[in-house]
């Protein structure tokens, strides 16, 4: 479980432009590592977001082997963790979304739809 | 025969000092290092701060440093909460000694969605770990992911997966577990937490609190088994390993002064023992408060420390009654000589008492130890745990050579040679005050009921309270019976009288019969003189009869002569003159 600067470099990169100021949903991905779980939860998390959310969006992948201390703040314990940020209220969840119904719940987007 | 012991030393389990007084007696050490420890307890029996203190004594005392991962207070919370016990944790996180990390997991906020495991908890103990280069971690409560993480086999997996990271880490760890209904910790953390496992009680009996620990398991160590009163106050935790006392403790034959000269003398003269036990046991109001001031007084003017716990009264209330017979304790206080304290018998339990005791007696170093009275701890139907306390509290002063006193209210209807902490067999020397009722008045007796290894006085003597102390006076036994107070003072009036009377009738006596030897004597001379007045009468009368039978006999001569008579008959008067 080293950290692999060069992968987790290379998620961030994949970082979504931000097109309307207002409605910007910021999310963030926690991950430590490149492991199957996280690699399936960004796969999952992309495609939810392209779907929904085109265009207002911005995903921040965050590798704990290399930051730790920045699981601190928004009290991450389990792996891999989707905080969405803005629009508040902040909300969690965990897992590798994989069920994404639960993940639109998760992230009050279904009543957008 | 060195060399193997070497070895087995260096194969035994290494431990952890926990730096928590008499924790570390109980386990040989402290805790298993490397290892994870599980505490567990109910609500409120002190799990977090066992493992604060525990982490604050290995930063400030044994140089390691410790991890606190709080899973239920907050770290002001926490910081708040120990800084009562006199530990500064901004100042230890300041200095790198200690990591908080405060966990918070809000089940509204999460949603779960397919495979997730607890890597993240693991990244952020790693990194505290690392930041400090922690040796010893603390879990406080674990178990509130339970309520937080709905998918328990998730969790549980997790958990045993933390433990063996722990280990492999090589941190000594607790791990805090709520007490379950049927297991030692709701979750069955003990499942994954098998190296040593610590309980922490907090009963309540009678309606008084005592917190007991005791080490339920202990794998690879011998341990102490039995539950062990702790207490929690501004020093933090203190065990006691109480009832590893065995009778083993030295004696002495030296002797200490009652304070009562009359009591010495009954004591072989001598006084009691060092580190002897002494009982002062008898009904309300015969005076054992002061028996024992007049001991504290005395000790304080030898130089020696008392301490003295009065559960009835106030130290100025006692004070000031002692004031009136004469005994002066103020200034001993001032001096630092005597201690007093001052608890109610309800305020804690037993075992609490026992602590409290040991605390206060470890701290202040005594030679002599007052327990005033000792009745008082006799709540409801509690015997036997008074006199196993009592025993405990009679070992540990033993062991420390402090001569104890204790007094002992008895009740008047039952027997007064059975105190009622039922502690008589744990007595050196018993004193017994009991009032005597005679004539309408109500007197004290006091008379030594036993004192081993001594030859003491049998004699009852009564008690008296005067302004300058107590005074033993010997009672009047005669064949009137035992006579105190004031009967004692009419019969000893009674017998002076009579004596006194006696005394003149001799004198009467006497004189009288100088008298009539004054006057026989004169008598005596009287009649001599009168004799010899006639005797001297009677002689010249003799000599005259004589002198006129000569002058007789010589005429007769004279005229024969001029007769010329007879030669024979003038030579026959001749003869016959």
């Amino acid at each position: 479980m080293k950290p692999r600067k060069e992968n987790s470099a290379k998620i961030q990169t994949k970082k979504n432009p931000v097109t309307m100021e207002k409605d910007k949903w910021i999310l963030r991905l926690y991950v430590a590592g490149q492991t199957p779980k996280a690699i399936t939860a960004f796969t999952n998390l992309k495609k939810i977001c392209e779907e929904k959310l085109e265009g207002k969006f911005s995903i921040e992948v965050i590798d704990l082997l290399v930051n730790p201390q920045l699981g601190v703040e928004d009290q991450i314990l389990a792996l891999p963790t989707l905080v969405r940020k803005l629009p508040v209220p902040v909300r969690k969840i965990i897992g590798d979304l994989s069920n994404t119904e639960r993940v639109l719940v998760g992230l009050n987007l279904l009543a957008v739809s | 025969m060195k060399k193997t012991e070497h070895k087995l030393v260096g194969k035994s389990l290494q431990k952890s000092p926990t730096g928590i007084q008499g924790f570390d007696e109980i386990t040989g050490g402290g805790l298993p290092t490397g290892r994870p420890t599980l505490v567990c307890g109910g609500a409120g029996c002190g799990k977090t701060l066992f493992g604060m203190e525990f982490l604050v004594r290995g930063a400030t005392q044994f140089n390691e440093p410790g991890v606190f991962m709080s899973f239920e207070e907050t770290i002001e919370e926490l910081t708040k909460n120990v800084a009562s016990l006199g530990f500064d944790l901004e100042d230890l996180v300041r200095n790198k000694k200690i990591a908080l990390d405060h966990v918070h997991i809000e089940r509204s906020e999460i949603e779960e969605t397919g495979e997730y495991d607890l890597e993240g908890l693991f990244v952020r103990l790693n990194y505290a770990i690392d930041s400090i280069g922690a040796k010893r971690v603390v879990l406080d409560t674990i178990e509130s992911l339970f309520a937080g993480l709905p998918n328990q086999l998730i969790l549980r997996a997790e958990l045993r997966r933390l433990f063996h990271w722990l280990k492999d880490k090589g941190v000594t760890a607790i791990i805090t577990g709520e007490r379950g209904e049927e297991t030692l910790t709701r979750q069955g953390l003990e499942e994954y937490v098998s190296d040593c496992v610590i309980m922490l009680d907090h009963r309540v009996n009678a309606q008084t609190s005592t917190r007991r620990l005791r080490v339920v398991k202990y794998r690879g160590s011998m341990h102490g088994t039995n539950e062990y009163p702790f207490l929690i106050d501004e020093a933090g935790f203190s065990v006691l390993p109480v009832t590893s006392l065995g009778l083993k403790h030295i004696v002495s034959n030296k002797r200490v002064s009652s304070g009562i000269t009359a009591l010495d003398a009954m004591l072989e003269g001598k006084g009691y023992y060092r580190g002897s036990t002494v009982l002062v046991s008898g009904t309300a109001g015969v005076g054992k408060t002061s028996i024992a001031a007049h001991f504290a007084e005395a000790a304080c003017k030898r130089g020696e420390r008392v301490l003295y716990f009065c559960f009835e009264e106030s130290p100025n209330q006692l004070m000031r009654n002692m004031l009136s017979i004469g005994i002066k304790l103020e200034p001993w206080v001032k001096k630092g000589l005597l201690q007093f304290q001052a608890t109610r018998p309800t305020f804690y339990g037993l075992e609490m008492h026992l602590a409290v005791t040991h605390k206060i007696v470890s701290a202040f170093k005594p030679d002599i130890v007052i327990l005033d009275p000792i009745n008082t701890f006799v709540v409801g139907d509690k015997d036997m745990e008074v006199k196993t306390m009592l025993m405990r509290i009679v070992d540990f002063l033993k062991a420390n050579q402090i001569t104890a006193l204790f007094t002992s209210l008895t009740s008047s209807q039952g027997s007064l040679e059975s105190s009622d902490a039922g502690i008589s067999s744990l007595i050196d020397t018993w004193l017994l005050l009991r009032d005597i009722e005679l004539y309408g008045e109500r007197n004290r007796g006091m008379y030594v009921l036993k004192s081993r290894g001594m030859a003491n006085s049998s004699e009852i003597r009564e008690f008296i309270l005067t302004d300058h102390g107590v005074d033993l006076r010997e009672v009047y036994i005669g064949a009137r019976g035992v006579l105190t107070g004031s009967a004692r003072m009419a019969q000893e009036a009674l017998e002076k009288a009579e004596v006194l009377s006696g005394k003149q009738d001799i004198e009467l006596r006497k004189r009288d019969l100088e008298r009539k030897r004054k006057v026989l004597e004169a008598q005596i001379i009287a009649l001599q003189a009168e004799f010899e007045s006639e005797e001297s009468e009677a002689l010249k009368t003799i000599e005259t009869s004589q002198d006129v039978l000569k002058r007789l006999g010589q005429d007769n001569i004279n005229m024969a002569e001029s007769r010329k008579a007879d030669n024979d008959n003038i030579s026959i008067n001749r003869l016959k003159r």
